[in-house]
Order: structure tokens, then C-alpha cells, then sequence
């Protein structure tokens, strides 16, 4: 058997893992909404037919929501609608949950990119730099900037960073996305306020949406940046340790020559999870970051809904997130396995 | 005599049970007062248990709850060491008393997450087969959730509060411990001592309970510390976000969330409580990196 045949053998038994474990998890997510649905003190029937409606009716819909059969009947039909994208209708906004998750999408898709490629551009290099200067001022400048990530709370940051440099310096502007006379210049293509405005050529509105981006962006990829920056380092230094480096530097490659021609091709492919795995948990962090600045993205609808007991809404919204954060998790890991030269060695 | 005490503690072939036990204390004890970052976490972690326990003493007599309309959002001053809030509250007396608040949820995450964890992680271990198969698929999956929207969905669906605050932290935060107690459990089994005490005749829950799970404590314990920061940060999340702590209660993350609407002009009343928070996480992670250094030389350095 050649090398390609048994690459494409690996890789489909990987595929098939992948596709497993997504159905399975994604099977527990919303055994777990169900779940939580079940806990909420509101009466599902009520939230239906409102507290005006007589008892016909209401044991009617009693009836045809499936109430009277089993619970493991009711998940399965419960998977069946969230299979097929019925969320119900959002008591808040009167919209189909799903049209909602979909409008407010971009603006948490927008906000994470721009924060996972800051995470990236600084994370990477200080990470590299702290790995191949080992125990001497570039590392434990980057330890401290890192411990400093892991300790400090987001929502917080937001705030003293809107303290700073909206409220005294005036650098950036304040919430939201958007000046409120820029609002709906420019058609919603994508949803994405960067694209949609380079698309139509508005560079007044593509700056101020920038100014809007940048700051919120910034402090999420800050704690990407932590993470990234550790791994990083802690896989160049396994790499440095290896024969091939010492190799390299005996026939005269420069250090930084053998760090980064060397060493660095070997740490990409482990660096592929850790940076999906960071978008991943940015998407979670944008809920806290979004509240904060005021960001109309699925963060701040979920936390909206929270108060108004609009638990279709909520429970829509942890579903999207969810299934999103663990097909992000589990595709870096399948990715990480394909890419592994060991896979296909043997 | 200390000198002999020392002796006793550090004794290469101690004679009984509790000496041995006391002498690695000791070791890991100077292992982590010697480590300077470890020793600056232990100190911050230590001052945190004392002010919450002195916080009324600390308070000068001030009550985190007394309200003084009159002196609303007043600057920092030598009455008001830390201004005052939107109630006229006292910032300095709240922060004190948000200690315990903090301390309250840590302790209470930590009494619930650490028994789940070691029983799902020593009985899949221990057992293997088609038990551990399918309570690493449960584990798994439950890891595989994103922490933070799950715990505000299951707050959502309890009702605001610290105790389902806890609860939500909790139901999201046990699987990693279910991993290290099974990695363990798989280890130590296999071990003489475990064969020797099944020949005795030993039951199974004996084994777990008297040989296993006391050996799989340190790691569970130095992982707890390692925890803590995220489980205090997302505590304060679900506060800020007004799921966690109900007011009047002095808690940081709802603190921070009430001074948010005049972070332009009063600063003091946001910034503060969010210093606290920051210290706290700090302390824990500098310690919990520490002793994670002492018990597991081979980990990530």
C-alpha cells in the first residue's frame, strides 16, 4: 500500500471519529437544554397560549406539545425540531428564534475574527521569542503578560479600556458598532459592517465601524494572545530541545535561522488546535465582551433573553453557540490528526 | 528541639503513619514558601481567608449595607477609603465583605466538583469495561461544553442566586477532575499493593475508598488551586452579568456591573471591586502554578 492510499485510509477513519463525536456531543447539548428547559419554573404551555387562555385550549396545546408522553418521546421530538431549525418563537422580538440567532450572528463572527488574528499576529511571535529566550527577560516579561491574562476579568478590562480610551483619550469610539447616524447607511450583505462597507466603498463608515471593532477586539484577543503565547512557547521549546536543531547549528544555520526555518514548520500543525481551540472559547468570552460594550451579537441576545424569561431564545442561542464551540473543538482536533506525519507513517 | 522536629519530619524512613505523612507536608510546604511566585500566591490566597473571616473587624464598624444617600459616589477620601457607590455605600466595607462572598462560592464549587469528579474518575478507572466506557463518553461530552453560556443558561432556568450559581460553575467545571482521578486510579491498580490488599479480600468499595482516592487527592487538589481563577472569574461573570449574588449582597462581579454606568465620571466605584477580583485570581494561579511545579516536576514548565 502507498503513502497516499494510506494517508486517505487514516484520514477517513478520522473523518468518521470527527462526524461521531460531533453527533454525540451534539446529542448531549441538547439532552442538556432539554434539561434545563424542563427546570425553568415557566409553564411551557403558558408561554404558548398566554395566562388568558381557557382550560380547552390550554389542554389542548398541553396535548399538542407532546406534554403527556414520555420524556424520552418528548427529547426525541425536541431533537427533531432543533434538527430542523425550529427554535420557537423568541417572546422578546416576536421572531423566529432562528432568524434572530442569524441576524445577530455576524456581528459576534466579526468581533471574534478580528480578536483570534490579534490573538495570532502578537501571540505567536511572543510565544516563539519567549520559547527560543527561555528563562531570560523575554520570557518572564511574556509569563507576567500571560499570568496577568488568566487573572484578570474580562468584563472589567472592558470597562477600564472604555475608561481609558474613549472616556480620556478619545482614541477609539464608545459602544456599540456603529455611530448612530451611520446606522443602516449601508445594506447588510453579510452582516459584517467591515465587508458590507468596503463592498459599497464607504470608508467613512468602514473607519468608524473600525473604531467601534478595535477595542473590544483587542481586549478578547488579549486573552487569546495568553493562551496562544504559552503554547507556543512550551512547543518551541520541546522543538529546540531535539537533535535537528543542534543539526542546523552545526552547519551554520544563525539561531534565528534554525528557530524559525527548523524548528517553527514542526510546531505548526499542534498550533492549528491550540489557535481553534482559542476561537472556540472567544466565541464564549464575546458574551461577556459583547454585555459590556454593547455589541448586537448573540451574547447580548442571549443575556436580553435571560431577563425577560425568553428561554427559547436562551436555550436557541446556548444550542448555536455550543454547537459551534464544540465543532470548532473537535475539527481542530481532526485536523491536528490528519496533518500528523506519524498518522501515516506507519 | 526545632532542630530535631526538623530531623523527625525529614526522616528518610519514617516509623509510622503520621510521621510520614507530616514529613511531606513539610517538603512541599518549604518546596512552596522557597518558590518566590508560589509564596506571593499562598500569601494573597492567605490574606483573602483573613479578610474574610476579620471583615466586620476590618470595616472600621462600617456596614457593607448601610445606605447614605447624601454622600452618593463620593471620591475616595480619608472616611471613605474607596468612595462610596450609587447608595452611598461604602466601597471599602463592600469589597471587604465581597471576600466572603467569594470565598463562599470557591469553597462550596470545590466541596461539589471534587467528590463528582473523583467518583466518576476512580469507579470508570477501577472498573474499566463497558462502566468506564460509558462514563468517559458522559465526561467527554460534558467537556466538550462551552462553560460560561451553559452555566448562564442553567442560572437562567434556576432563577438568579449564589447557590445555583454555584451549581451552574459546578455542572460545567467537574469533568477535567473525572480525567485526572481515572489517569490515577488506571496507575495505582495496577500496583502491588492494590494486588496484596484484593488477596486480603478486600471489597471493591474498600479498595476505592480507603487505598484509591487518597492517592488521587494531591493531583485533585492541585488542579482545584489551578481552577480557582477561572472558577472565581466566571462567579464574577455571572454576578456582573446579574445571575449570581442578588443585591444588597457585596459581590465583586456585581459591584463592578453597578459602577458601569458611571465608569466615565466615578471611576472608583467599577475599577475596585475589579482590582479585587484580579488579585484573587492572581493569587490562586501563582500558587496554583507553584504547586503544580512541587507535586508534578514532569508538567509543563
Amino acid at each position: 500500500m502507498d503513502n497516499k492510499t494510506a494517508w486517505a485510509i487514516a484520514t477517513a477513519r478520522q473523518a468518521a471519529t470527527f462526524l461521531a463525536s460531533l453527533a454525540l456531543t451534539f446529542v448531549g447539548l441538547t439532552a442538556v437544554t432539554f434539561f434545563i428547559g424542563r427546570l425553568t419554573k415557566i409553564d411551557p404551555v403558558l408561554a404558548v397560549v398566554g395566562d388568558k387562555a381557557s382550560k380547552e385550549v390550554y389542554d389542548q396545546t398541553f396535548l399538542a406539545l407532546g406534554l403527556d408522553r414520555p420524556l424520552i418521546v418528548q427529547y426525541a421530538l425536541y431533537l427533531k425540531r432543533v434538527l430542523s431549525g425550529e427554535f420557537g418563537i423568541s417572546v422578546l422580538t416576536s421572531q423566529p428564534v432562528l432568524s434572530d440567532l442569524l441576524r445577530v450572528f455576524p456581528a459576534t463572527f466579526e468581533l471574534a475574527t478580528i480578536a483570534i488574528i490579534i490573538g495570532m499576529a502578537v501571540g505567536v511571535p511572543a510565544g516563539v521569542w519567549a520559547g527560543a529566550r527561555k528563562g531570560r527577560w523575554p520570557d518572564h516579561i511574556i509569563r507576567i503578560v500571560g499570568l496577568f491574562g488568566y487573572s484578570v476579568p474580562v468584563f472589567w478590562l472592558g470597562l477600564v479600556g472604555l475608561f481609558f480610551f474613549y472616556g480620556k483619550l478619545g482614541w477609539v469610539s464608545g459602544t456599540g458598532r456603529l455611530d448612530v447616524f451611520y446606522d443602516d447607511v449601508v445594506t447588510a450583505r453579510t452582516g459584517v459592517i467591515l465587508i458590507d462597507a468596503a463592498i459599497e466603498g464607504e470608508w467613512d463608515i468602514f473607519r468608524n465601524a473600525f473604531s467601534h471593532l478595535i477595542l473590544p477586539a483587542t481586549i478578547l484577543g488579549y486573552f487569546s494572545l495568553a493562551y496562544i503565547a504559552r503554547m507556543t512557547r512550551s512547543f518551541m521549546i520541546d522543538q529546540l530541545a531535539q537533535e535537528y536543531v543542534t543539526a542546523a547549528r552545526v552547519k551554520g544555520r544563525s539561531f534565528w535561522g534554525a528557530v524559525w526555518r527548523h524548528a517553527f514548520p514542526n510546531i505548526m500543525v499542534p498550533l492549528i488546535t491550540v489557535v481553534g481551540l482559542s476561537y472556540a472559547s472567544l466565541l464564549e468570552g464575546a458574551v461577556l465582551t459583547e454585555t459590556v460594550f454593547a455589541w448586537p451579537g448573540l451574547g447580548l441576545y442571549i443575556t436580553r433573553a435571560l431577563f425577560n424569561s425568553d428561554m427559547n431564545a436562551v436555550l436557541g442561542g446556548t444550542i448555536l453557540v455550543g454547537t459551534i464551540f464544540v465543532g470548532i473543538n473537535l475539527f481542530s482536533d481532526f485536523l491536528y490528526r490528519i496533518f500528523d506525519p506519524r498518522l501515516t507513517a506507519g | 528541639m526545632t532542630q530535631s522536629l526538623v530531623q523527625w519530619l525529614q526522616d528518610e524512613a519514617p516509623r509510622s503513619r503520621k510521621q510520614a505523612a507530616l514529613g511531606n507536608l513539610f517538603r512541599a510546604m518549604r518546596a512552596v514558601v522557597t518558590n518566590p511566585a508560589a509564596l506571593t500566591g499562598l500569601i494573597i490566597v492567605t490574606l483573602l481567608i483573613l479578610v474574610a473571616i476579620l471583615a466586620s473587624l476590618l470595616a472600621r464598624g462600617i456596614s457593607p449595607l448601610s445606605q447614605d444617600l447624601v454622600n452618593r459616589l463620593a471620591a475616595p477620601s480619608a472616611e471613605h477609603w474607596f468612595g462610596t457607590d450609587e447608595l452611598g455605600r461604602d466601597i471599602y466595607a463592600r469589597t471587604l465583605f465581597g471576600a466572603k462572598v467569594t470565598l463562599t462560592i470557591v469553597m462550596l464549587v470545590s466541596v461539589v466538583v471534587a467528590p463528582i469528579g473523583l467518583a466518576v474518575g476512580t469507579l470508570a478507572g477501577y472498573l474499566g469495561g463497558w462502566v468506564d466506557a460509558m462514563l468517559m463518553r458522559i465526561t467527554d461530552i460534558f467537556l466538550a461544553f462551552p462553560r460560561l453560556v451553559l452555566a448562564l443558561a442553567f442560572a437562567a432556568a434556576l432563577g438568579p442566586g449564589i447557590e445555583n450559581a454555584v451549581i451552574a460553575i459546578s455542572l460545567t467545571t467537574w469533568p477535567p477532575y473525572a480525567r485526572i482521578a481515572r489517569a490515577e486510579t488506571i496507575t495505582i491498580a495496577k500496583s502491588e499493593f492494590i494486588q496484596a490488599v484484593v488477596l486480603q479480600g478486600a471489597s471493591t468499595w474498600r479498595i476505592l475508598f480507603k487505598h484509591i482516592v487518597p492517592l488521587c487527592l494531591s493531583s485533585v487538589i492541585v488542579r482545584l488551586t489551578l481552577d480557582m481563577a477561572g472558577i472565581i472569574l466566571t462567579a464574577a461573570g455571572l454576578g456582573f452579568l446579574g445571575l449570581g449574588a442578588q443585591p444588597p449582597t457585596p459581590e465583586w462581579g456585581a459591584m463592578v456591573s453597578a459602577g458601569r454606568n458611571v465608569i466615565l465620571d466615578q471611576w472608583w466605584v467599577a475599577t475596585i471591586p475589579g482590582i479585587a477580583i484580579f488579585i484573587v485570581s492572581l493569587g490562586f494561579n501563582l500558587l496554583g502554578d507553584g504547586l503544580r511545579d512541587v507535586f508534578d516536576p514532569k508538567a509543563e514548565r
